[in-house]
């Protein structure tokens, strides 16, 4: 192998992880390997190379032998690059003459034969040495970053996070797309385990949002296109025509009662269809901000353009145009928070449960309101026919932990259930029958309550419901729906006949939720949540910087999770506010003005507009401030001019000659 | 092993194969494989670029030329791309890259591009598993070495601009 004389001393670090790599990968072997490798000073194993004792090491031998380079072997950059550039830095060395090899996630936890492990090591620690002898110090640049932030989705995880940064002295829009905020929480009549009223702890934390002089509250509007970066977004939101102007708007209801339909006539969303509005409309009482909404799709004057328009009459206040026509918003932001949250599962999926078919089968959500003392019925449990069941049957899993429709569990189900049956108990004094599979009450009150509604008299039993019917065998079943489902605790089939069927209904993510990822450059999971940094020690933050995830819209979870989730996603926005500055990666790209011949094929292959040509000169130039550091231009220039700090052409083909000359 | 080995080839043979993956999408969905444990073949060795439209056709060039049997490229899916479309760059170079391989003779087998979501990490497994098993069956490159491993006349320092131009106009 031949070596320049000037190349620099280096370090080579094998990681155990503890037995995660050791199992798999023969660590003193790989050092041995290593140690031989041109250029290397020093060649060392240690069981955890991210503590502080590993950290320790490499900082010593910077200073004591000299080190000019380093490669640790461990687990991936993603996880720990961050630390041991730290680690560098401290020892003295500029963080950026570092080279990271991934032999955990890439090597030992997917390779079962332990000597081809040893060798794919081996490989990957070869290709670290060769590019990290080519690696350039580095200083990372500084930007500015502005003190708002969007937070879209005004549900329990968004409003909570929206107090939390206005308190904190910060600007924040709280964009939400329905007419009001509060999400699915406003539905709910308790909450479990302690049954608290739900519009008792939400509303007033709604008036605070649409009180507080920090937050300005965009209802029923929608984020149209995101640009930007961490610190410095520009947000462009939809208002959509409500109909209404929002600021002359007392929410008096004149224009309700003067609208010409004489009776509401149109499934009201917020009830779930329970219950009927007109086309000028509150969602609900405490509706904030607490303005009437006209809908396109039944209004007389939006859909065939010909009303007596009395709605405008009756308005003194003249809030009422109903010419108004989308408005654009474009607003900065240092910060993005999503939480827009979940979508239940819609059981016609499962046609054996006979939802949409038989009337006295509802999902979990329509008891919701029907229990809500503000709901369609008043807080009653009621039939069709308006009589009070006798009995009522509560199936889990409708649409969790099915292979045929979602696999996982929606964590919310058993609680509510529970706090269902209680509730269907306490209104009606029905019978209750809890169908279950598991019963999955972790959290903190939880089993208690589960034991509390075990004393209460509800009949739990264990198994799948196979179909429900209202084709009777015996004569009790006459006139009912009749459950049937093996009982797996006593290994028998039963059939239950029951006045009222409950659908304990998942929770899914919401349809739209691909595109909604794509404009804040997003992941999502494979069912479709948006995709958390790392599971467990970056919940909140995503794969972008500046954008972070919230509630349910990340995986199912009960409030207290995703209020939080919501209060950790704050912190992390103000945290970035709070610095000041966001550190740009030194990934970007230069052009070499003396090989540059102002072709402009890179100008085209900019995403971001970050290269333009300097006209004078004939050559092009990176604005280092918009180039993100992809590297597309550099792949791209016929001349060879661009280079990509951190990925050169040099260090790329360092990296290969290393993957390959050796194992 | 199923498949049958090519007549000359020593039974033990295993393909090297380097994967050039994005940072984003595909290098996070082959931790994701290690995060799940899921086994596969050891052949691929993974070289990150921050984006697939980083990927110069030369690299593709350089790993077969340095002793890779097959070339593995991994990018986001359409419309995917953390820097919105550079996986679009990286296909048309790709597209034009399989035109000149096939003009050289290289198995079509031997490079591919994959697009792999950051979720996908069961694809990694898939693919990787698949493509080794291909290039089994095709044997090993046996390129015509031009010269020894560590000389660097081909690579970088010097791009020869003919190739370049080709990568530029796509």
């Amino acid at each position: 192998m031949s070596q320049s004389p000037a190349c620099p001393r280096i370090g080579v670090y094998v990681c155990h992880c503890g037995m995660n790599i050791a199992k798999q990968v023969a660590v003193e072997a790989v050092t041995e390997f290593a140690a031989r490798l041109p250029g290397v000073a020093v060649a060392r194993h240690y069981k955890f190379m991210c503590s502080d004792p590993g950290q320790e090491l490499i900082q010593q031998d910077i200073k004591e032998s000299g080190l000019e380079r380093v490669v640790v072997a461990s687990c991936s950059p993603l996880l720990h690059e961050a630390t041991f550039r730290k680690a560098c830095a401290a020892g003295g060395l500029n963080p950026f003459c570092f080279q990271m090899a991934n032999i955990r996630e890439q090597v030992a936890w997917v390779t079962a034969d332990k000597g081809r492990a040893t060798s794919k090591a081996k490989a990957l620690i070869a290709a670290a040495v060769e590019r990290v002898s080519r690696a350039q110090p580095l200083e990372r640049k500084r930007l500015a970053v502005g003190d708002k932030v969007v937070i879209v989705g005004g549900g329990i995880a968004g409003i909570h996070a929206a107090l939390t940064i206005a308190d904190a002295g910060k600007k924040v829009y709280l964009v939400e797309r329905e007419p009001t905020i509060g999400g699915h929480m406003a539905k709910f009549d308790k909450t479990f385990p302690t049954l608290d009223c739900a519009a008792c702890i939400l509303t007033p934390k709604m008036s605070s949002v649409k009180n507080h002089p920090n937050i300005e509250l965009m209802s029923y509007s929608e984020v149209e296109k995101v640009e930007g970066f961490a610190g410095n977004f520009k947000i462009t939101i939809q208002k959509k025509p409500r109909y209404v102007h929002e600021e002359l708007c007392v929410g008096c209801g004149e224009c309700v009662d003067a609208c010409v339909f004489p009776k509401a006539k149109f499934p009201s969303e917020f009830d779930e269809g329970l219950a009927l509005r007109k086309p000028v409309y509150m969602p609900f009482p405490q509706a904030t901000p607490a303005v009437v909404v006209i809908d396109p799709n039944t209004c007389l004057q939006l859909t065939k353009g010909k009303c007596k328009q009395k709605c405008v009459e009756a308005c003194q206040r003249g809030a009422i145009d109903l010419k108004q026509e989308p408005e654009q918003v474009e607003v900065e932001a240092a910060a993005v928070i999503v939480a827009t949250g979940f979508k239940t599962f819609d059981p016609r999926g499962l046609p054996q449960y006979g939802y949409g078919r038989y009337g006295n089968v509802y999902t979990s959500l329509e008891v919701e309101r029907m229990v809500n003392a503000s709901g369609p019925t008043g807080g009653e449990v009621v039939l069709k026919d308006g009589a009070k069941p006798r009995s009522v049957a509560i199936i889990h899993c409708v649409g969790s932990r099915d292979k045929k429709t979602h696999p996982w569990c929606s964590r919310v189900c058993c609680m509510y259930s529970l706090k269902l049956a209680h509730l269907v108990k306490e209104r009606s004094g029905a019978d209750v029958f809890s169908f279950y599979i598991d019963m999955r009450t972790p959290g903190k009150g939880y089993e208690e309550f589960y034991d509390r509604l075990l004393e209460e008299g509800v009949h739990f039993i264990r198994g799948r419901v196979s179909h429900i019917t209202d084709w009777a065998m015996t004569k009790a079943e006459e006139g009912k729906l009749v459950v049937s489902a093996e009982d797996s605790l006593i290994g028998v089939t039963r059939r239950i006949p029951v006045d009222m069927v409950i659908l304990s209904v998942g929770l899914e993510p919401q349809p739209d939720a691909q595109e909604v990822r794509k404009k804040f450059n997003i992941s999502c999971s494979q069912e479709g949540w948006f995709l958390e940094r790392h599971p467990k020690l970056a919940p909140v933050a995503t794969f972008t910087d500046g954008v972070w995830i919230a509630g349910a819209c990340q995986g199912p979870k009960d409030i207290p999770d995703t209020v939080a989730q919501a209060g950790a996603a704050a912190s992390e926005a103000l945290a970035l506010i709070d610095k000041g500055y966001v550190e740009i990666e030194p990934n970007t790209a230069e052009v070499d003005p003396e090989a540059c011949s102002g072709c402009k094929t890179c100008l085209g292959m900019c995403p971001y507009h970050a290269i333009r040509r300097d006209e004078e000169k004939g050559v092009a130039v990176v604005n280092e401030a918009l180039c993100k550091g992809c590297g597309t231009c550099v792949a791209a220039c016929p001349s060879g001019a661009i280079s990509q700090h951190m990925f050169t052409d040099d260090e790329i083909y360092q990296e290969l000659e290393g993957i390959l000359s050796y194992v | 092993m199923s498949e049958q080995v090519p007549v000359g080839q020593p039974p033990d043979w295993e393909p090297r194969i380097v994967a050039f993956f994005c940072n984003w999408c595909t290098y996070t969905a082959s931790d994701l494989a290690g995060v799940s444990r899921m086994t596969y073949a050891p052949n691929t060795r993974v070289i990150r670029v921050m984006c697939s439209g980083r990927i110069d056709p030369q690299f593709v060039l350089m790993a077969l030329r340095q002793g890779a049997d097959g070339v593995l490229i991994g990018g986001c899916h359409p419309g995917d791309c953390h820097y919105q479309e550079g996986n679009y760059k990286c296909l048309r170079r790709f597209a034009m890259l399989k035109h000149y391989l096939a003009a050289m003779g290289i198995d079509d087998p031997r490079v591919r591009l994959e697009w792999i979501a950051a979720s996908e990490g069961d694809k990694v497994q898939r693919v990787t598993n698949d493509m080794v098993q291909r290039i089994k069956q095709l044997g090993p490159l046996k390129l015509e070495p031009v010269c020894q491993p560590g000389c660097r006349a081909m690579a970088g320092d010097q791009p020869s601009v003919g190739n370049r131009a080709v990568a530029a106009d796509i």
